[in-house]
């Protein structure tokens, strides 16, 4: 196994810091208003933002965090479905998850201006 | 090593979905594993013997999938119970095996902290390495040992490569008995917030992103996720599986009929006329026969199952059915066990525990029957045969084809809306929110593809078998005894247990166009629906339909059924419970019979309202 050991220099870039934060510009949406191929930031996951569902709000915020929507992660929409637009395939940072609108609302994102 | 025999050690597998765990537990075990359930609990339990280098032999347990061991379904919770040795009747794990996708580190390492906690000596497998190295990532494997406190070991479940440093080094955790307190409770947002932190920060120091990143899911995704396109594809796939089902299922399962009626010839021919031999050949081996039947059509089926599983196709069929599904109140990974009730629901309910929410489960558990399933095709072309006309209408579409195709249609359209209805009006709550990674697409492993369909075909043997077969000899005897009475005329079954039921019910019958033959048949015919047709034949006295006797009986019934009770009697079957073997699996899988009792309610009230209005309807047409 030693073929594959290498160090790594820890000042290499970190891989998820590419939009940077420090730009305070952009819209703040919910990841459920968001349109296809416009890339975001996480800002905030709270699971009251979808309103009453069948989980309850702190059950919703868990698993979406559970399957890494967290603050700081990069999503953009990459598909949608035939009817009503719904539900979304999302590129979430180096993974794909699908969810639906209705919960992608517990989600809001902020997009820079500039990808409009 | 001398011939003291070593302590065997435990070790449990655990990981994120799509993260290799089936092909890396084949790995380990190969052939020496057996599938069975959880104690209580209707998740399967899939445990295998390795034997290290050392002549030490580990038992090896393979969790279902999780992101997290805060349970959400009752498969994840097994995993919860399973780590924390909290299970009943499981030993608690020496050792845990974290299995990751190296080239999808994220969440895992998230998961691996909360492993941390529990105090069990684990070792991380990085398996999927073969893909990570063709991509150019690279991982700091010492960096990252330190960092977690545990060996690292970089596997390829497919090709079996790293799987003796895996064991090695799981041995050498057993050894060495590190185990720390368990100081693992439910994470809260905040604290899953601030793992991810925790991991993200390994991630930076420790792994360096692909230089060759997949491409390819991207390129696919575009066209098999395409709104309209995908769909196409979506069903046109499932067209030629269905195809495939049907046409190339044909050969074997007659093959094997012939094969079961020629073995009951032959022991028609050793053991004399009489009770032995009936029992032989009409109780036992036609229960087998009976059983065996279906294993071509399960085969074809799950071979499409597991390929588009393994391919990571199947994520995709859901998300592309996830709307169609939300109307009827479902989950998009209600479709796989919807799917598969196309063959038989005795799989297709087994397959439902990738259903997340309990009620969610149960609503499918309860539709599954609904859906047109390969043993009512045998009533179906029985009826459609002897009562519609054979012809064309507007020259081009066949009328039987047509009742046929309108057969499936209310199959599939009373599915969906019985699952609204429960999900809507019974349980009054939405659907289970749809979340689910879609993961990189992977070209499949053969013999992986091999060995699951093998397990797959052994599982519903021993489960549908055991519960069918029993089933069989039971209706067999009900068939048989008591025997007629010297000097009777009528068809033996007439004055059997199953013929005076039958007679008894007939009055209840009457007022949907059912005459006393087809009541009979009804009773047999809860063994498996395709059995009324051997019974019709019997009752009718038309000897094997197998054979010749096929075409007899549907001269005899074209001859002395209405159409309007024909109608009633295809309309019977779309909604009957008329199979037992259904409701044991409905048991197995709900561990209670409560709900095997609602399903046969529900679909015998709905049996009788629908062949009630065909049948009214019917003669209303002028067709009694
Ligand atoms: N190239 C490669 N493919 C793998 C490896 N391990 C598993 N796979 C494939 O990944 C897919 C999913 O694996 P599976 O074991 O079913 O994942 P599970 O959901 O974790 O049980 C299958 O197509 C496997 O053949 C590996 O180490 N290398």
């Amino acid at each position: 196994m030693s073929e594959v050991l290498l160090s790594i220099d820890p000042a290499v870039e970190a891989p998820s810091a590419a939009p940077s934060a420090a730009s305070a510009t952009g819209v703040v949406q919910p990841l459920s208003q968001a349109v296809r191929g416009r890339p975001g930031v996480i800002v905030r996951v709270a699971g009251d933002l979808a309103g009453q569902g069948v989980l309850d709000a702190g059950e919703l915020e868990r698993r979406l965090l559970e399957l890494g929507f967290v603050e700081g992660a990069r999503v953009e929409i990459l598909h949608e479905g035939l009817f009503g637009r719904d539900p979304i395939a999302v590129r979430l940072d180096d993974m794909r998850v699908a969810l639906r609108r209705r919960e992608a609302r517990a989600v809001e994102v902020r997009f820079e201006d500039s990808a409009v | 090593m001398t011939a003291t025999v070593l302590q065997p050690a435990r070790i449990a597998l655990v990981g994120n979905p799509n993260s290799g765990k089936t092909a890396l537990f084949n790995a380990l075990t190969g052939s020496r594993q057996k599938v069975a359930n959880y104690a209580g609990v209707t998740v399967e339990r899939k445990e295998g013997l390795v034997t290290t280098a050392g002549g030490r032999v580990l038992h090896v347990l393979d969790l279902p999938g999780t992101y997290s061991l805060r349970a959400r379904s009752p498969d994840e919770a097994v995993t919860r119970d399973a780590v924390l040795g909290r299970l009943a009747g499981e030993h608690e794990p020496d050792v845990l095996i974290a299995v990751a996708d190296a080239t999808n580190l994220r969440l895992v390492l998230r998961l691996v902290l909360e492993l941390k906690q529990v105090g069990r000596p684990f070792v991380l497998a990085l398996n999927m390495f073969d893909i990570a190295q063709r991509q150019g990532l690279r991982i700091d494997l010492e960096g990252l040992s330190r960092e977690l406190g545990a060996p690292v070991v970089t596997t390829v479940a497919t090709r079996k490569r790293g799987i003796e440093d895996l064991v090695a080094a799981a041995e050498a955790l057993f050894v060495a008995h590190a185990e720390k307190a368990n100081i693992w409770r439910e994470p809260t947002a905040a604290e899953i917030r601030a793992a991810h932190g925790q991991a993200q920060q390994i991630m930076r120091s420790y792994v360096r992103p692909a230089e060759r990143p997949d491409t390819l899911t991207g390129k696919l995704d575009g066209v098999l996720l395409h709104p309209v396109a995908g769909l196409l594809i979506l069903l046109a796939l499932l067209f030629v599986m269905f195809q495939a089902v049907f046409t190339w299922a044909t050969p074997a399962a007659d093959l094997i009929n012939d094969g079961f009626g020629a073995l009951g010839g032959l022991i028609g021919q050793i053991v004399p006329e009489g009770l032995l031999r009936s029992f032989l050949t009409d109780g036992l081996i036609a229960g087998v026969g009976g059983v065996l039947v279906f294993l071509p059509q399960i085969l074809i089926l799950f071979f499409f199952i597991i390929l588009l599983e393994d391919t990571g196709y199947m994520a995709r069929a859901a998300f592309l059915m996830d709307k169609l599904m939300g109307k009827a109140g479902l989950h998009g990974r209600a479709f796989l066990p919807l799917l598969s009730s196309f063959a038989c629901a005795i799989p297709g309910i087994m397959a439902t525990r990738v259903i997340d929410q309990k009620r969610d489960r149960l609503t499918t558990i309860l539709v599954a029957p609904l859906m047109t399933c390969s043993a009512r095709i045998p009533v179906y072309t029985l009826i459609i045969g002897a009562l519609i006309p054979q012809r064309n209408i507007w020259g081009v579409i066949n009328l039987q084809g047509l009742v046929m195709f309108g057969l499936y249609a209310a199959g599939i359209l009373s599915t969906l809306i019985v699952s609204a209805v429960i999900q809507r009006l019974f349980w009054r709550t939405g659907s289970e929110p749809f979340m689910m990674e879609l993961p990189a697409y992977k070209v499949p492993d053969a013999g992986l593809v091999a060995r699951q369909l093998w397990q797959r075909a052994m599982i519903f043997m021993s489960r549908a078998g055991r519960i069918i077969l029993p089933m069989m000899v039971l209706v067999w005897a009900l068939a048989v005894f008591p025997g007629p009475p010297p000097g009777a005329t009528g068809p033996a079954i007439d004055y059997s247990f199953a013929g005076m039921i039958g007679h008894a019910i007939q009055p209840v019958l009457a007022p949907i166009g059912f005459n006393w033959q087809m009541s009979v048949a009804l009773i047999p015919g809860m063994a498996a629906r395709e059995v009324a047709v051997a019974t019709l034949g019997t009752v009718y006295a038309v000897g094997d339909v197998e054979g010749a006797g096929l075409s007899a009986l549907q001269g005899l019934l074209h001859a002395q059924w209405s159409l309007a009770t024909g109608l009633s009697f295809l309309a019977w079957y779309i909604f009957a419970p008329q199979c037992v073997a259904t409701l044991g699996v409905v048991k197995r899988e709900t561990n209670s019979w409560l709900w095997p009792a609602v399903m046969f309610g529900y679909m015998i009230t709905l049996a009788y309202l629908a062949s009630f209005a065909t049948f009214q309807a019917a003669r209303a047409l002028g067709w009694g």
